[in-house]
């Protein structure tokens, strides 16, 4: 019989713990297979965040760190630069990369860390109870911006794709969805653009994930990715901003 | 090997890169800023990493990656700096990584100033960071003594899976002494060591799917498993406590009228009005302490002799390695303080001055 369709070899045969309708084991998913398609298995370790995604070391099939809140692109340089044989990547929300984490962010973006970094953007703390992050839409209501995000008071949503766009180092830095089958391929694509560069050394990669939050937005799953289509797409725009390797010549 | 004469700063940085130290990640301040120079100008000429970080916060964490794969990697900084740092070292404790801390301390509390001082022994010693962890801290006096404690912070952090500090403050940083360098770490002994980091830490794998998983995490959520790695760490401190105690015994013998007990910069004062003091005839001890944690409390009880009228404590603060002499001495004398605060060091005189009114 002809297996089709099966678990990704670098994701461990666990349960998510991720709430029902989250769209995180779809990432964890898609950057397993671009791990399995460039054979980095055995070479590859990441970094889990603080945030919902804090359990990301139960999940992925090799060795991985867990990291202060904000700080996995330090830990995760200084994992590269100790073990410049393995290829590395974080994995973080918008409260971790967006917030607390942002001086981290930036300078090892600016560095040119070889690692990859998954940003995880669903408008919101997800873990500690739904709080507004940096990325909350303006007038949205979270449990810390009751009456919604008065941008006057707290200021607009940070659009970080395109904040490390304007650094000179990045090699590349993309935006995705994650809210349609379509969205979806289409994301699998930059996410193996990404662990491909990391592969071959390139320089520092960035993929940002728009996401939904079912639970803590309190709007059921399906309707959540409508939801994040009508108000979130508009402001955090799909698109590639930077990649280098699309104007030099792939050897 | 011939004596070369160095800044306590550099001293310390070239014998960390003669230890095997090959990453090394850190943000300017004074008085440590000669480290930082020192490791940026010779690391690239060893092949190793090093790295201005963006901060404190980040290069303690970067400390914690490349620990986490079992390599050799330090962090230097000042007071200020180290505070930045200590959540990072209640991780490295917490997931058990060996990794090495210079505080090269200065006046504070605040911004402060740039003098030296010893005021973070309480941080160094009773936490700074959350957690019930513990974080082995020597304590140099010369600059002699700095350089070669590199070298045994990073077998001590290698041997026990913990985070090492060096509680040296702005004199042993700034002042130039003459130096020997302990012969190079082989590179075997070097090998031997990451070798034996193999079995936990980030590296290929080259087992395939029967090698289990290496995880660097110090988050456990049941509490029952929490409690188990937390008293497992208690029995490490505990064993620590037994085998890994430091102290020098300066003059101490049955005819000792006083006691002193002093550590790093203040002790080498101590012990120049303990000789004035000689020379008119007293005899006057002094128990300095090497490893500020684990204390030598035993050492500090055994020197209390028959003829010890007080026990005095000379500190660059406020009195805060007073608390652990008061429970080394636990009443059976009366225990008196010395110190000098922002940045003001003492004279052998002030010293003897206070010595002679007890006297």
């Amino acid at each position: 019989m002809e297996v089709i369709a099966k678990r990704p070899d670098s994701l461990r045969d666990v349960q998510f713990t991720y709430c029902p309708g989250c769209l995180h084991g779809v990432a964890h998913r898609l950057i397993a297979e671009a791990i399995d398609e460039m054979g980095l298995k055995n070479q590859m370790t990441g970094v889990a965040p603080v945030g919902c995604s804090v359990f990301a070391y139960m999940f992925f099939d090799f060795d991985m760190a867990q990291a202060a809140h904000g700080r996995a692109p330090a830990v995760a340089t200084g994992m590269k630069r100790a073990r410049p044989d393995m290829h590395v990547f974080t994995y973080q929300g918008d409260g971790d990369l967006a917030a607390i984490g942002t001086a981290e962010i930036i300078h090892a973006a600016n560095r040119g860390e070889h690692i990859s970094v998954f940003f995880v953007n669903n408008a919101i703390y997800g873990m500690t109870g739904g709080q507004m992050a940096p990325t909350t839409l303006p007038n949205m209501k979270t449990t810390t911006s009751p009456y919604g995000r008065k941008v006057e008071d707290v200021g607009y949503p940070i659009r970080v794709a395109e904040l490390l766009s304007t650094l000179v180092a990045p090699y590349y830095v993309e935006r995705v969805s994650l809210l349609t089958p379509a969205d979806i391929i289409k994301a699998k694509k930059a996410v193996a653009k990404a662990i491909k560069y990391n592969k071959e050394e390139r320089g520092f990669t960035f993929v940002e994930f728009i996401s939904t939050c079912p639970t803590n937005w309190g709007i059921d799953p399906l309707k959540s990715r409508e939801w994040a289509k009508e108000n979130m797409l508009p402001f955090f725009k799909v698109g590639c901003f930077v990649d280098k390797g699309n104007t030099e010549e792939v050897k | 090997m011939a004596k070369v004469l160095m800044k306590g700063n550099e001293a310390v940085a070239e014998a960390a890169i003669r230890s095997g130290c090959r990453l090394y990640f850190a943000y300017p301040i004074t008085p440590q800023s000669e480290l930082i120079e020192y490791m940026a100008k010779k690391m690239p000429l060893v092949n190793g990493t090093f790295l201005q970080a963006e901060s404190e916060v980040a290069a303690i964490n970067m400390v914690y990656g490349a620990a986490g794969t079992g390599k050799r990697v330090m962090t230097s900084s000042s007071s200020p700096g180290i505070s930045l740092k200590m959540e990072g070292i209640s991780y490295i404790a917490g997931a058990e990584l060996p990794a090495v801390i210079i505080n090269v301390q200065r006046g504070g509390p605040g911004l402060g100033d740039i003098q030296p001082s010893q005021a973070d022994y309480f941080q160094a010693t009773k936490g700074g960071g959350h957690g019930d962890y513990r974080l082995i801290v020597l304590a140099p006096s010369s600059v002699q003594e700095f350089a070669d404690m590199a070298g045994e912070a990073f077998d001590l952090a290698d041997k026990y899976r913990n985070p090492v500090m060096i509680l040296a403050d702005g004199m042993l940083g700034q002042m130039m002494e003459p130096v020997e360098f302990k012969e190079d770490k082989s590179a075997e002994e070097l090998r031997d060591i990451e070798h034996k980091h193999e079995s936990w830490c980030i590296c290929p794998n080259v087992d395939g799917p029967s090698r289990h998983h290496h995880e660097i995490n110090s988050l456990e959520l049941d509490p029952k498993v929490l409690e188990k790695h937390v008293n497992e760490l208690g029995q490490k401190y505990d064993y620590i406590e037994k085998h890994e105690v430091r102290h020098e015994a300066y003059n101490v013998s049955d005819d000792n009228e006083i006691l002193c007990v002093a550590f790093g910069t203040a002790s080498r004062i101590v012990k120049s009005a303990i000789n004035d003091l000689k020379d008119e005839g007293r005899s006057i001890g002094l128990i300095r302490p090497v490893t500020c944690w684990p204390y030598p409390y035993e050492a500090v009880t055994n020197a209390i002799g028959k003829n010890v009228k007080k026990v005095i404590v000379f500190e660059l603060n406020l009195g805060q390695m007073l608390d652990d002499v008061k429970i080394a001495v636990n009443g059976k004398v009366p225990v008196d303080f010395f110190g000098k605060v922002g940045g003001i060091v003492f004279t052998p005189d002030e010293v003897k001055q206070k010595i002679e009114e007890i006297l």
